[in-house]
């Protein structure tokens, strides 16, 4: 089948399977997983606990490996990346949003943003600029000098979000990114994260338990026992 | 820089945890600091023992006297620049407990061929002149506050009786290794008294000093001086200065050897200690470590983070504790009063003690900074609340 550039998935992945070994058991968590993911398309995928929805997550952000199967991320083939070439991918191409925000302790609001462009050329004024943009973007500019125990759950995912954005990345992965925060705070998270994908265009691929976080998504698949219920292509059903 | 300010603020994040590591490497340091000084100053005897300097005993053993008619013989031999001798007295000044060195000797050729000992002249022409003057170091006229011109009796445990001195002149050392805590006097006095009790005991001395012209020849000097006295009634042993201090310290090596091991066993107690430390706090920050690997930081980045913030611990532990060693060991020298000569924290302690601390963070570091480093992103993110 040809398909022309406009139509080439950002990312496509295909047979793709996952197992955890407990023990001496082997116990399958994806099987036969193929999916593509279409440049700017805002996915959610849904699916009881325990159905492998933050294992194929992890995958498509690089940060395990599949036991078969093909990530192509704009052609590129990223299972078969070194461990030392898939940092530099996701240091470039990928921003987190975590359900527990991940921020580090230590460092304010100001430095755990920058912190992924410390990896990067960029001169310290530079990089101020960028974080100072990224801050004022999730709403945060008078909270630069704050440390993640000095904010609310709301606020330091907010500042997770601005960490997730500060490299310009293609492509945003969130798993259960309003788990923690209350309804108000959540809605706020979401419409950030709808604002990432209309108006900047990111790709966004988003796990969740809650159905309005869900609702946000341009689509939203089903993932359970290991296998997504239908492996229809997003984009097309983005368009519909 | 955000390296830097990471290892920091992480090393400073849990106060109480850091501050109660510290107290142990603290107190680790500056114990291990401690014993290596006392350690070296069983040995500050013989470290200053000059390569020139022979002494000449009875091969028998030190408790028995050469005749001090051996003192021109010896002067005779080829190689040999100058002769004195020495006769440790045993006195007790007070109270037994107050231990210090005391020697009967011929003043001018004994005291010409020890240099390191500075006397002032003028003191010293009066010390000649009388008798029963004598000459106290730095340290013992510090130790039992003693000034020129103060009468000091002593007991004599090997020469029975009150003996009665004056402080004559104090000397001073020409460095902090010079043994300033001994008394010296003259040998005549003691000879007299002697002589008048009892004729047997007199004429005799404990050691002979010898300066050897030239230090390659003091091994041929040695056995020239112990084969003219051979088959005599009281032949000698004759060996270099150093080898006879050695000696003396050998007769308690097994008590050196013990303060050694516990010296390093200090150091591989607060081991254990600073790497369950570093144990706690990797685990602790499994989640934050693979959030740096999502975030493209190298597993070598997570490690050095580790070892940066152990070494850290070490190096702040080490400079308090080093700090602490030097008034420690001057209290703990100032306790023991004339027992250890010179008690000096030597450079060589202290490059110890920077070693063993940079060695304890290191070593500290090495389990929990492999395991954040290999620990897989996924499996490290789980290990969150």
């Amino acid at each position: 089948m040809n398909e022309t550039a406009a139509s080439l998935p950002l990312i496509d992945i295909r047979n793709l399977a996952k197992s955890y070994r407990r023990g001496r058991q082997i116990v399958p968590v994806l099987t036969d997983i193929t999916l593509k993911v279409h440049a700017g398309d805002f996915l959610g995928l849904m699916g009881p606990s325990g159905s492998g929805k933050s294992t194929l997550l992890n995958l498509i952000a690089g940060i395990d490996k599949p036991d078969a199967g093909q990530i192509l991320f704009d052609g590129v083939d990223i299972t078969r990346l070194s461990e030392t070439e898939l940092a530099d991918w996701r240091a470039g191409t990928v921003g987190f949003i975590f359900q527990f925000y991940n921020l580090i302790p230590v460092l304010t609001a100001f430095e755990n943003v920058e912190l992924p462009l410390t990896l990067t050329r960029l001169t310290r004024r530079e990089r101020r600029e960028h974080v100072e943009a990224a801050l004022a973007l999730v709403g945060l500019s008078d909270r630069m000098p704050h440390y993640p125990s000095e904010l609310s759950g709301g606020q330091q995912q907010r500042v997770a979000i601005a960490r997730a954005i500060i490299a310009d990345p293609r492509l945003i992965v969130a798993d259960e990114p309003t788990g923690d925060l209350d309804r108000h705070s959540a809605e706020e998270v979401l419409k950030l994260m709808d604002r990432l994908s209309t108006d900047l265009g990111k790709t966004i691929v988003m796990v969740t338990h809650d159905r309005r976080a869900a609702d946000q998504a341009h689509a939203i698949m089903y993932l359970d026992k290991g296998e997504l219920s239908t492996a229809v292509d997003v984009h097309e059903r983005s368009l519909r | 820089m955000q390296f830097l300010k990471l290892v920091l603020r992480n090393a400073l994040r849990h106060r109480l945890r850091t501050a109660l590591t510290l107290l142990g490497l603290v107190v680790a340091i500056l114990s291990f600091g401690l014993l290596q000084t006392v350690v070296s100053a069983w040995y500050a005897g013989a470290e200053s023992a000059a390569p020139t300097r022979l002494v000449t005993r009875n091969a028998i053993s030190l408790v028995f006297a050469l005749p001090i008619s051996y003192r021109d013989q010896i002067r005779a031999v080829d190689g040999v620049r100058a002769v004195s001798h020495a006769t440790w007295f045993a006195g007790i000044y007070q109270d037994p407990k107050n231990f210090f060195p005391q020697f009967a000797i011929e003043p001018r050729t004994y005291l010409a061929m020890y240099p390191e000992y500075i006397v002032a002249p003028q003191e010293f022409t009066a010390f000649l002149r009388d008798r029963k003057g004598a000459v106290i170091g730095r340290k013992l006229a510090g130790t039992y506050r003693l000034k020129v011109g103060d009468v000091l009796p002593l007991r004599g445990t090997i020469y029975p009786g009150t003996w009665e001195f004056t402080v004559r002149t104090i000397y001073d050392g020409v460095d902090a290794k010079t043994d300033t805590s001994q008394m010296f006097f003259h040998w005549e006095y003691l000879n007299e008294t002697m002589k008048k009790r009892s004729r047997s005991h007199g004429d005799q001395v404990g050691v002979y000093v010898v300066d050897v012209a030239d230090a390659d020849r003091v091994a041929e000097v040695s056995h020239a001086i112990d084969a003219l006295f051979k088959n005599s009634l009281a032949e000698t042993l004759t060996e270099t200065e150093r080898a006879f201090q050695i000696g003396f310290v050998k007769q308690t090596e097994a008590l050196v050897v013990a303060i050694q091991v516990v010296s390093y066993v200090v150091i591989v107690i607060i081991l254990a200690v600073m790497a369950n430390t570093m144990a706690m706090t990797a685990r602790e920050r499994l989640a934050e470590y693979a959030t740096l690997k999502v975030l493209g930081f190298s597993p070598v980045y997570i490690a050095a983070l580790i070892l940066g913030e152990s070494v850290a611990i070490a190096a702040i532990g080490a400079a308090i504790g080093i700090a602490l060693t030097f008034p420690v060991s001057d209290w703990f020298a100032a306790q023991v009063g004339t027992l250890f000569p010179v008690f000096k924290v030597s450079g060589k302690t202290v490059m110890l003690q920077v070693l063993c601390a940079l060695g304890v963070g290191v070593v500290a570091a090495v389990v929990p900074g492999r395991r954040a480093a290999t620990v897989k992103i996924a499996e490290g993110l789980r290990a969150i609340r």
